[in-house]
Order: C-alpha cells, then sequence, then structure tokens
C-alpha cells in the first residue's frame, strides 16, 4: 500500500525535534449547574523526540482532554506544556492532529484538503501542491486525488486525514483515537501503515486508544491514565521488536502483562 | 417527484394533456362563458396576439428588474446579518428579537410604506420582493453557521487556520453553503410570489404583474390567464436554473453523500 516517497525532497521546517514535556497539568470544566469536575490533576509527563506513545485510558478519564490541552484547542489550564523548550499556548503549525471522528472538508477534494494547512500558512501554490501530491502519495491513495471524502471508505478518510496533518510537517502527530470507528481489519491494516510512516517522517506520536491490543502493537511506551481526574497511573516501555506480530507468543505474552498491571494498580474498565 | 425516469416522463405528460382537455370540456360546455372561464383556445389566441402586438418582452424585463432589485438587496443584507448571528452568539441574542417581531410581518403590509419610501419607482416593487425573500435568506445561512460541525473549526484551526475571518471564508462558509443555497431557493420562491402585488400599484408601465393586472382591468380574462401561465413558467425556470447551476456547480460534493 505505501510507496517510498523520493527523499531530499522536503526540507523540514524545524529543527529536526519533537520532545514534549508536561509538568504539573490541570484542568477542569464547569458544569452546568456550576460545579467544578476535574479532568486532569496534575500530571506529569515526558516524551521523547521520534518516540512513539500511547495514552491508554478508560473513556472519560481525560485522555482526549490531555491531548486537546497539548493541541491548544482547549485553554484555561494549570502547568506547563513544553515542546522543544518552548511553553505552548494555542495551536501551532508544530502540532498536528488527527481527530476520532471524520474531519476532512466535505467540500474539497482530497488533494485540496491536504493542501488546505499549507494554504493557510502561505505556502506557494505550486509547492503547495507538491508537498501535498507527496503525502497523498505516501498516505497510498493517488489514485483517489480528485475525489470528494464522501466518495472514500473511512479507512481512506483517516489516512487522508494522516497525510493532510503531515503535510505541514509538524514534529509532533497527536491521534485521538483515529482509527477508533474502523472495522477490526481496515484498523489493522491502518495501525500497520502508521507505524511505516512514521518510521519514514519520524514524527514523535501521541496516540490516544483504549485498546491495548492496539497500544501493544504500536506503542515504545504506553501510558496509563487513573480514571477522573487523569493522572499517570503506570508507564509500560514495549520492548518488543518491530515489525510485531500480533499473533505471537511474545506479543501476547506482553498484552498479558499489561493487562495484569492495569488491573491490579489503575483500575480500567 | 422530478420525473427522472423518462419511461416515466409520459405520465407527466398524460396528466397535463387530461388537464388541458378537462379544462377545455368545463369552458366549453359547462361554465359556456369566457369572461368566467376562457378555454385553452382562447388564451392560445390571446398568447399569440400578445405576442406579435403586445409588450411581453418589456414585460420580462421589467419583472426581472423589480426581481433582481429585490432578491439582490435580500442576498445583500441576509446573508451577512445571517452569517453574524450563526456566528456570534451575543449578535445572535442582540438581534433576534427584533427580527422575529418583524419576520411574521406579511410583506404585502409593507405595501403602503414601500410607495411612501419609495415612491412609484422600480425600487418600491423591489423593496416588497426583499421583504419576501430576505428572511428565509437570513435564517437558512444563521442555521447554517450554527450546524458547522466542530470538528470542522478545530481541524482548521489545528491546520493554521485561526483568524475568525479565515474561519468563516474557509471552513463555514462551505460548510454551510447547502443550508445557505436552499435558502436562497426559498427566497426565490416567495420572491417571485411577491411580485404580482408588488406590480399592482402602478410602479411601472410594463411587468408580468402589472399587465395581469391591466387586462384584469379591461376584462380581457383570456390575456390575464396567458400572464398567469407566464408568471408560473418563469418562476418554474428560475428555481430549475438555480438548482441547476448551483448543485451541479457549488454543491457538487454532496452528491453521494448520506447527510
Amino acid at each position: 500500500m505505501l510507496r517510498r516517497i523520493s527523499s531530499g525532497g522536503g526540507q523540514e521546517r524545524w529543527p529536526d525535534m519533537g520532545n514534549l514535556k508536561i509538568q504539573d497539568l490541570s484542568k477542569s470544566f464547569t458544569r452546568e449547574d456550576g460545579s467544578e469536575m476535574a479532568a486532569l490533576d496534575h500530571l506529569s509527563l515526558d516524551i521523547a523526540d521520534k518516540e512513539f506513545v500511547c495514552v491508554l485510558g478508560s473513556s472519560g478519564c481525560g485522555k482526549t482532554t490531555l491531548l486537546r490541552l497539548i493541541a491548544g484547542l482547549d485553554q484555561d489550564r494549570e502547568g506547563q506544556i513544553i515542546l522543544d523548550g518552548e511553553e505552548m499556548h494555542g495551536s501551532s503549525p508544530k502540532i498536528g492532529f488527527v481527530f476520532q471522528e471524520y474531519s476532512l472538508f466535505p467540500w474539497r477534494t482530497v488533494i485540496d484538503n491536504i493542501v488546505f494547512g499549507l494554504e493557510m500558512n502561505g505556502v506557494g501554490r505550486e509547492e503547495r501542491y507538491r508537498t501535498a501530491e507527496r503525502y497523498l502519495e505516501l498516505v497510498g491513495l493517488k489514485q483517489f486525488r480528485n475525489s470528494y471524502p464522501s466518495e472514500l471508505s473511512g479507512g481512506m478518510r483517516q489516512r487522508v486525514a494522516v497525510a493532510r496533518a503531515l503535510a505541514l510537517e509538524p514534529v509532533l502527530l497527536l491521534m485521538d483515537e483515529p482509527f477508533g470507528a474502523l472495522d477490526a481489519q481496515t484498523r489493522n491494516m491502518l495501525q500497520k501503515e502508521l507505524l511505516e510512516i512514521w518510521e519514514k517522517t519520524r514524527k514523535t506520536i501521541v496516540f490516544i486508544t483504549h485498546s491495548v491490543d492496539e497500544a501493544v502493537f504500536l506503542a515504545d511506551r504506553i501510558i496509563v491514565l487513573t480514571p477522573r481526574p487523569g493522572r499517570v497511573c503506570q508507564i509500560f516501555p514495549i520492548d518488543l521488536k518491530r515489525p510485531r506480530d500480533r499473533t505471537s507468543v511474545e506479543f501476547a505474552q506482553v498484552r498479558r502483562q499489561v493487562l495484569d498491571l492495569i488491573g491490579q494498580h489503575c483500575t480500567l474498565q | 417527484m422530478n420525473g427522472n425516469k423518462s419511461r416515466e416522463r409520459w405520465l407527466g405528460g398524460l396528466a397535463i394533456a387530461l388537464g388541458l382537455i378537462l379544462w377545455q370540456g368545463v369552458s366549453a360546455y359547462l361554465v359556456k362563458d369566457p369572461f368566467i372561464l376562457p378555454g385553452p383556445g382562447d388564451v392560445l389566441f390571446a398568447f399569440i396576439a400578445l405576442f406579435w402586438k403586445g409588450t411581453l418582452l418589456l414585460d420580462f424585463e421589467a419583472s426581472l428588474i423589480h426581481f433582481a432589485i429585490g432578491l439582490g438587496a435580500a442576498l445583500l443584507v441576509g446573508i451577512p446579518i445571517g452569517i453574524a448571528m450563526g456566528w456570534n452568539r451575543r449578535f445572535d441574542a442582540f438581534l433576534d428579537p427584533v427580527i422575529e417581531i418583524l419576520r411574521p410581518i406579511p410583506p404585502l403590509a409593507w405595501i403602503p410604506f414601500a410607495i411612501v419610501w419609495f415612491g412609484l419607482t422600480p425600487y418600491s416593487a423591489g423593496f416588497v420582493i426583499f421583504i419576501g425573500s430576505v428572511f428565509p435568506i437570513m435564517i437558512n445561512t444563521y442555521s447554517g453557521f450554527r450546524g458547522v460541525p466542530r470538528v470542522f473549526v478545530e481541524a482548521g484551526k489545528m491546520l493554521g487556520c485561526t483568524k475568525n475571518r479565515y474561519l468563516i471564508r474557509y471552513i463555514a462558509f462551505p460548510a454551510a453553503l447547502p443550508s445557505v443555497a436552499a435558502g436562497i431557493r426559498i427566497a426565490t420562491g416567495v420572491g417571485w410570489m411577491c411580485l404580482v402585488a408588488a406590480e399592482l400599484f402602478g410602479v411601472s408601465k410594463f411587468g408580468l404583474g402589472q399587465k395581469l393586472w391591466f387586462f384584469y382591468n379591461l376584462h380581457q380574462m383570456d390575456s390575464v390567464v396567458v400572464y398567469m401561465i407566464l408568471l408560473g413558467l418563469t418562476g418554474l425556470l428560475l428555481d430549475m436554473v438555480f438548482r441547476h447551476y448551483v448543485e451541479a456547480y457549488f454543491l457538487r460534493w454532496r452528491t453521494g453523500e448520506v447527510a
């Protein structure tokens, strides 16, 4: 599915870095009746450059809130979010985001969706299409260049969403259960493709999921959050060699360990 | 509703033919008075006479000018207000009561003020049409902007589209366009319906609605029917042109979308 993109093509727009430091991050929301609800409680986390981290937690544990705070989509937080030594406030082109639900602009064709970010950042017409074509090729959808999102399957839409986020060449890619709505087979395929893309583009990825299987397959490290308010409960480094075989004995063992530890220390539904 | 399948199209043609026969039968054998109900034959001859000796083209021109003034003004006023109200909650809260009070006033109730403010000019006819068409445009634009999925706005922000002006132009407007277009289409229909009344009070020497009243005063009911039919067909044509143009061009992306 994936084709190797020509090397030496695009210049990186940022120094080749992407380490993320989160310190004492707290966030609470105000309910309708005026009472406060804590979503995150003094969460601290270090993510290394080019690391693939999966955040695992039950629904409502604040994992999406964590991602939205990093992205700058939610504001009014306590604590610090530092990317490459720079405190983050609001959205930044250094951060790409892939949403859980379908977020492609239905009125734009596939290629024009991928071009969008470059267009908004004032990249010249010719250059932005050249860059977009490269990422379109990276996700293997060249023949759907001029299709509208409504003509694509769910898996293809999320591939385009990944290409669209990558086109701005962010250092950090945030993914909020991007494959949650897909069937199991498509999901496995996209996980494999995502790893290939990650190996080629070397981004730092923070990937949210509630599937232990998905996390063990993808991550360098799994971070498990406690139920609300979210705090880091456990961190598991996954040392399995890549490419990982989800049917292998080792894989099953690691998955069992992760599940056991979660069961002992963090209540995860 | 619309006979897409050409195999079933003849059914619609059959209904029109039956309607004409029924009309002819009733007028010739039951009513027997072309003043009360002129038959299709009378109307056809009236049409031919008007075509050769009448002012059909000038009437079309005058009516389309009135209509363009009204609809144009409605677009210029309705879309920006709809956008502002749909995008900004405070502006919505501010303006909503005024609009809800003005909206139920029938457009034709504005005719006295149309004359007082604009005199017997094409602008007063345009004003009545404006009143009829501005609210559907405004309200559909508003609800289109209200209904823009949050994820589109957030995706836009993540991709560097952060200023309100750009979010409206690149995200919200295209997302709301189907709703805006539906509003314009409704407004076209309502505006056209206001035309006859708007031309009733003598704003011009020509006009489809103006001539309808003119021939009524001459008791030439066959000519009245000619103008009725022309009004209907023009309204239909406007709707078709709009639908064809807008849906084929601006809303291409919606084909195949199930939403």
